[in-house]
């Protein structure tokens, strides 16, 4: 069992870096053997060399910051709005009956697409990015949740109940902890939605973070810095979903281990 | 004084269409101090409403139920349950499960932890105590959750089908756990159950109930000595005696091929 997990890990590391190294080496001479220009794909020469240019001269980091720290407030703002709205919908039918239209609506309505509308109301600032990353995180966040404290064992409750439990024990004591692995399956969802929803509302207006440079970049014509963005915006959101499975896995230690994976 | 009283009690439930049925009619039964009795009867007869009116989840429409002389209202202290899931939480140790109960009661909560590991060294599951719920065969679960019943220290258990998802070997051994652990501390426990052996081995009485409504159509005071030594009761002569009498009165033998419809809930 041990063995063949440790050998399993041991060829699918070998495989995972091969497959590294033929897209890199591919990537910096693939196009030049192809005859692709590069302003339609800079080798990867090219792009890390417009890495180091954006590092010194376009304050890349600082950049990068503006996004993560987007990213982080509007995930966490989303969250918890979306695990409390969850957790009240799910205990309460009449509830969840009489609002479940209308939060359908919004959940059909594209997310990202309110980011013009809010920077009419909140101008070039932070605040409308950190809004449409609230608003994309927090409803796989509350349908999970939701679906979760529907979905306890009744004769849990039934059991806390016959040791004469209070509703709020009920809750603390079995809804409450039922409900987190998929709590946190939401939240993972959510931390790589954040990204879209800060990107987008960088793009729509604004002069700072990763998703401006992203439209800087397409207005110079400079596919290398569109190129380092896009890489820059992946690694916020990798870290994002790092720091999600980090926590969950001090919170959900009791599960059984996955059998391969883990991500 | 009765431990567990059903006094003339009778259920009915709304079902489809504004139709009412009867679930259970008229039910009497009375359990003295430290009897173990058995309930046996077809689904859907009303056995697991029954417990659920003892432990207070449900109040009767007629009738009503004493516990310890107490009429029940709701959840009380004098009960605790345990049914055919074992219902451990997965995210407690086996030793936090034990202490559900005690903890929604707010008891002494060292005295509750001694009570805890006392009851998990008398179920063999002494060692096990910090593990959690998926590490521990269905036979080990299901005696932790026997654990968690004693553990707030009820006069009266209500237990259903406490035994039916383990394996027949597993079985024989809890029912062995059981049968000691009701007689040391002098226990009264009214068990639900489809299988009419354990129904004889573990019991003073069984009583028979009938198809919906349910009613009590028989009483069967078992005289075999040595409840507590199940194995031992497993091989007297006058068990085959009384399972005959159990399938009669259930009509099962007869038509062994014919499978009941199952009634609309």
């Amino acid at each position: 069992m041990n063995a063949d997990r440790s050998a399993l890990v041991r060829r699918g590391t070998i495989a995972s870096v091969a497959m590294l190294i033929v897209f890199l080496v591919a990537w910096e001479w693939g196009p030049g053997l192809l005859k692709i220009p590069p302003y339609i794909v800079p080798p990867l020469s090219a792009t890390w060399k417009e890495f180091l240019r954006m590092w010194s001269v376009t304050a890349l980091p600082w950049h990068t910051g503006v996004t993560a720290f987007e990213v982080l407030i509007g995930f966490i703002l989303g969250s918890l709005l979306g695990a409390l709205i969850g957790y009240v919908l799910g205990m309460s039918p009449t509830a969840e009956f009489a609002l479940s239209p209308y939060i359908l609506a919004l959940q059909i309505a594209p997310k990202v697409a309110f980011a013009p509308l809010f920077i009419l109301w909140m101008g070039f600032t932070i605040y409308p990015k950190i809004l449409v990353a609230i608003l994309i995180v927090f409803f796989p966040v509350m349908v999970n949740v939701l679906t979760a404290v529907r979905g306890v064992d009744p004769d849990l409750i039934n059991l806390a109940r016959s040791f004469k439990a209070t509703r709020s024990q009920i809750f603390w004591k079995i809804e409450f902890p039922a409900s987190l692995p998929p709590l946190f399956a939401g939240l993972r969802i959510g931390s790589t939605l954040a990204v879209i929803g800060v990107v987008v509302g960088e793009l729509v207006g604004g002069n700072s973070g990763l998703g401006y440079l992203l439209s800087f970049g397409e207005g110079q014509g400079n596919t290398a810095m569109v190129f380092v963005t896009i890489i820059m915006l992946t690694i916020v959101g990798g870290i994002a979903y790092l720091l999600v499975i980090l926590i969950e896995m001090r919170v959900l230690h009791y599960m059984p281990k996955r059998a391969a994976g883990g991500i | 004084m009765k431990r567990l009283e059903y006094r003339n009690v009778t259920m009915r439930f709304a079902g489809a269409k504004g139709s009412v049925f009867t679930a259970i009619e008229n039910v009497d039964i009375a359990l003295d101090d430290g009897e173990v009795v058995s309930l046996i009867g077809p689904s859907g007869c009303g056995k697991s409403t029954l417990l659920n009116i003892g432990s207070g989840l449900y109040a009767p429409t007629e009738g009503e139920a004493y516990v310890d002389g107490e009429r029940v209202e709701g959840p009380n202290e004098h009960v605790a349950f345990m049914l055919q899931k074992d219902l451990l939480l997965p995210w407690r140790t086996i030793e936090q499960n034990v202490l559900l109960g005690t903890e929604i009661r707010k008891l002494d909560p060292a005295a509750s932890r001694q009570k805890a590991r006392d009851l998990l060294q008398a179920f063999k599951l002494g060692e096990f105590s910090d593990r959690y719920p998926h590490q521990l065969s269905g036979g080990m679960r299901q005696r932790a959750a026997l654990a968690r019943t004693l553990a707030v220290d009820p006069s009266v258990l209500l237990l259903d089908e406490p035994f039916s998802a383990v394996d027949a070997q597993t079985r024989i051994m809890l029912q062995h756990d059981l049968a000691q652990t009701l007689v040391k501390a002098n226990k009264t426990a009214l068990l639900i159950t489809h299988d009419l052996l354990e129904a004889v081995i573990l019991s003073d009485r069984v009583l028979v109930m009938s198809k919906r409504p349910g009613r009590i159509i028989d009483e069967i005071v078992i005289d075999i000595p040595d409840r507590d030594h199940p194995l031992k009761r497993r091989r007297d002569p006058k068990v085959a005696g009384y399972i005959a009498r159990l399938m009669d009165q259930l009509d099962i033998g007869e038509h062994p091929a014919q499978d009941q419809a199952k009634e609309p809930a």
